[in-house]
């Protein structure tokens, strides 16, 4: 007889879009302890290769019914940097979830019956966190005198300086704004990942010997020539994709139309929600129209609900997608809550044209019906609009959440660094290394928008390559 | 990110400007003429570009000039010699095009001054013949005479009110230089009226026009398009493709709207928390 999953805990819908306090409690050890025993222990499990990293999930798992829970974070630790941070963040009813035996679902996610294994991965990363665990650092081959500069301080960036302090390499992480974290901070919010536990990661790699130096963009403070100049032997790129992409209909530049990295960087990086305290503004709109369907539509819908809620603002916030509920590319649990605190899903529907009042501010949305067509080569659903179908939205705050392009900033400059038609640097796929000698990259920046566990698994990929071929 | 001295260039009708001399090796090193630093006055601070004036790289020095207009310039305009920023980080933007265009007039109107001055400094270097016309409010508000006098060719000085100089606006002269002499490049910059109306005065001669956007920014790396800007037709980002472009190709309408947008909170923002001592 298989047990009923453990549901985890949550603040209330009510309570939660009061502010920007953490949604999900996590597991008691007792709900830990339940949710572990449900899982099976199978000889050829199927959660450890899907996950992007590799987690021994069978064995932390293990570890965790036995109430070794330091034993189970250094089991996770030895291939993620960041339990706590990926416990949260993970996708994971795409990911491990997926391949859990206990799976009953056909779609490109699992259904509710597989293992928790995201929440249990947080219990343990925040069991690490509480007693403060420490992992070893293991002395590599390489000299401890040489030095890597790792570009960029998100998942990609964290991951790789981690895993070279691990083995003795000293490693500088470039950031360009003034703090780290790069997607972690500026893109997620609060209340899915709070601040205190990616500070709590930060700090950890800075009593394991990683510098990282804020302010300083590799491409326009400081160039790759110079890094070399000052002694680093090899230099990892997770530049990410943070260029934000709009939709091309007319309109798209009135007054407070925002892309969603615009919105959320003001929320998030810039505390724009504590404003006037905080100087950044962020505009609150009566009627607000969000564009997309992934996580990043999700975070800046629910970011913008809580805005009106908190300033008094009868809440109304919309999702527009082309598609329907099961093709959102976003985590089923950030539709769900999304959806429990009160934002609407307006499926099927295309974007044709913002409309504004005479101050150049946005008034409406023209948009057209959708119907999906046959799957195309990529597996998914074409949505195709219906002619005639017109209708208007009434939006005086837009917010396009519609994907991600790569940085530019550098391989603008860098010429010998090969790129491909996206932008995104091309690297050898076994050794991460880019088209110049000693340069690696990983994250985002190569093959495109992912998840922060992909980021982090190429960025483990170069480490090694890094640690290797010296 | 230290200030190493501070100096109010100008001060009537309650306006006030203000040069700061900032430690940085990194950009001193790195800055070039049309380009540009953020600035955060405080963790709470918002991200504020602003053009490097000059820079220094055997000091490691770099220089900016802004007019304290919201909360963060009179905050900034507030710090002194000794006080530290919370974040500086640049040079940020594509510089100007520095070459030999031949005849080329420099257009600066208010704190836009400040910004025509390296490029100034730079097109004089590259062997150009430099007519500079530089215009303010009022004789007490004009800045960088001197320092424009010594490297153009021939200046021009224009008050709104007449106190010095000739009488008028920047562009009335322009419109008078262009219909008598041949020149190469025009580069402008001030007020959005000003650069719009360079831009309106050039377009019948055909000469290529230049004008730099003070669109508002937050990050100013390219990564959230707060800055973007119709040119020709297309989103571009100031931060990144710009500050500069070609001025008869930018949708001004929507410039001004979206400049804007925050008008009502940044008083209000200044209102609460900056009190001059």
């Amino acid at each position: 007889m298989i047990k009923e999953p453990i549901k985890v805990k949550e603040l209330s819908a009510q309570e939660r879009v009061n502010g920007f306090a953490e949604v999900v409690s996590g597991y008691s050890e007792q709900e830990a302890l339940a949710e572990s025993s449900r899982c099976l222990q199978c000889k050829n499990p199927a959660c450890i290769s899907g996950c992007p990293v590799n987690i021994n999930i069978k064995k932390f798992i293990f570890q965790v019914t036995k109430q070794d829970y330091a034993g189970a974070y250094f089991t996770i630790r030895k291939t993620n940097n960041f339990p706590s941070i990926c416990g949260r963040v993970c996708p994971a009813e795409y990911q491990c979830r997926k391949g859990c035996v206990l799976n009953k679902s056909k779609l490109a996610y699992c259904s509710p019956e597989a293992i928790n294994i995201h929440f249990l991965e947080r219990f343990v990363g925040d069991y690490g966190m509480r007693n403060n665990l420490e992992v070893e650092i293991e002395r590599a081959g390489e000299p401890p005198e040489s030095k890597v500069a790792v570009v960029g301080s998100g998942p990609a960036g964290l991951c790789c300086a981690g895993e070279l302090v691990r083995k003795g390499i000293k490693a500088v992480v470039f950031e360009g704004l003034q703090s780290c974290g790069g997607v972690l901070r500026y893109g997620i919010p609060g209340f899915r990942l709070p601040r205190q536990v990616l500070d709590y990661e930060i700090s950890c790699l800075i009593r394991s010997g990683v510098e990282f130096r804020t302010n300083t963009i590799v491409g326009k403070t400081i160039f790759l020539d110079d890094l070399f100049q000052q002694g680093f032997v090899k230099i990892f790129l997770g530049l990410g994709a943070g260029v934000p992409s709009f939709l091309g209909i007319k309109g798209e530049n009135f007054c407070n139309v925002y892309s969603a990295n615009e919105f959320l960087t003001r929320v998030n990086l810039m505390s724009a929600y504590k404003f006037p305290e905080y100087h950044t503004p962020v505009n609150i709109g009566k009627h607000v129209l969000v564009i997309g369907g992934g996580n990043t539509a999700m975070d800046a819908a629910r970011c913008a609900l809580r805005l009106q809620k908190t300033s008094g603002v009868k809440p109304d916030v919309k999702i527009i997608y082309r598609r329907t509920l099961a093709e959102m590319p976003a985590r089923r649990l950030e539709i769900e809550h999304a959806q429990q605190e009160g934002i609407e899903f307006k499926f099927l529907t295309q974007p044709k044209e913002f409309r504004s009042d005479s101050g150049g501010f946005v008034q409406e949305l023209a948009c057209l019906d959708c119907e999906l067509k046959e799957a195309d080569e990529s597996g998914r659903r074409k949505a195709v609009a219906k002619d005639g179908s017109d209708f208007n939205m009434p939006c005086d705050l837009a917010i396009i959440a519609v994907g991600l392009q790569a940085n530019q900033v550098l391989t603008n400059v860098v010429p010998d660094l090969k790129t491909d038609k996206y932008k995104d640097i091309v690297i050898n796929s076994q050794t991460m290394e880019t088209s110049i000698k000693n340069v690696f990259a990983g994250g985002d920046i190569v093959g495109g928008e992912g998840t922060v566990i992909e980021a982090m698994g190429m960025a483990k990929k170069a480490a090694l390559s890094i640690l290797q071929n010296s | 990110m230290k200030i190493l001295s501070k100096k109010i260039i100008a001060d009537s009708f309650g306006i006030r400007i203000v040069k700061l001399t900032l430690s940085s090796f990194e950009i001193s090193r790195k800055a070039r003429a049309g380009q540009f630093v953020v600035v955060m006055v405080s963790e709470k601070g918002e991200r504020v570009p602003l053009t490097i004036v000059d820079s220094d790289a055997q000091a490691g020095t770099i220089e900016i000039i802004f007019q304290e207009a919201g909360l963060t310039t009179k905050v900034l305009g507030s710090l002194g010699a000794g006080d530290n920023l919370y974040a500086l980080v640049g040079p940020l933007g594509r510089a100007t095009e520095i070459k030999e265009y031949g005849n080329v007039i420099l257009i600066g109107g208010g704190v836009g001054i400040a910004e025509i001055y390296p490029v100034a400094k730079s097109l004089k270097q590259a062997g150009n013949h430099l007519t500079v016309i530089i215009g303010a409010k009022t004789k007490e508000l004009l800045i960088l005479e001197n320092e424009l006098k010594s490297l153009s060719d021939k200046i021009y000085v224009m008050t709104d009110d007449g106190s010095y100089g000739e009488k008028g606006f920047t562009t009335t002269i322009l419109e008078r230089l262009l219909t008598q002499d041949k020149y190469n490049l025009v580069y402008a910059v001030g007020p959005l009226p000003m650069m719009k109306r360079a831009a309106f005065v050039c377009q019948p001669f055909n000469i290529k026009t230049i004008v730099s956007l003070n669109a508002l920014m937050v990050d100013a790396t390219g990564m959230c398009g707060c800055c973007r800007v119709t040119v020709k037709g297309e989103i571009k980002f100031s931060c990144v493709d710009g500050p500069e472009f070609e001025a008869d190709t930018i949708d001004w309408q929507e410039l001004e709207n979206r400049n804007r947008m925050y008008l009502d909170k940044e008083q209000h923002a200044c209102k609460l928390n900056f009190q001059r001592e």
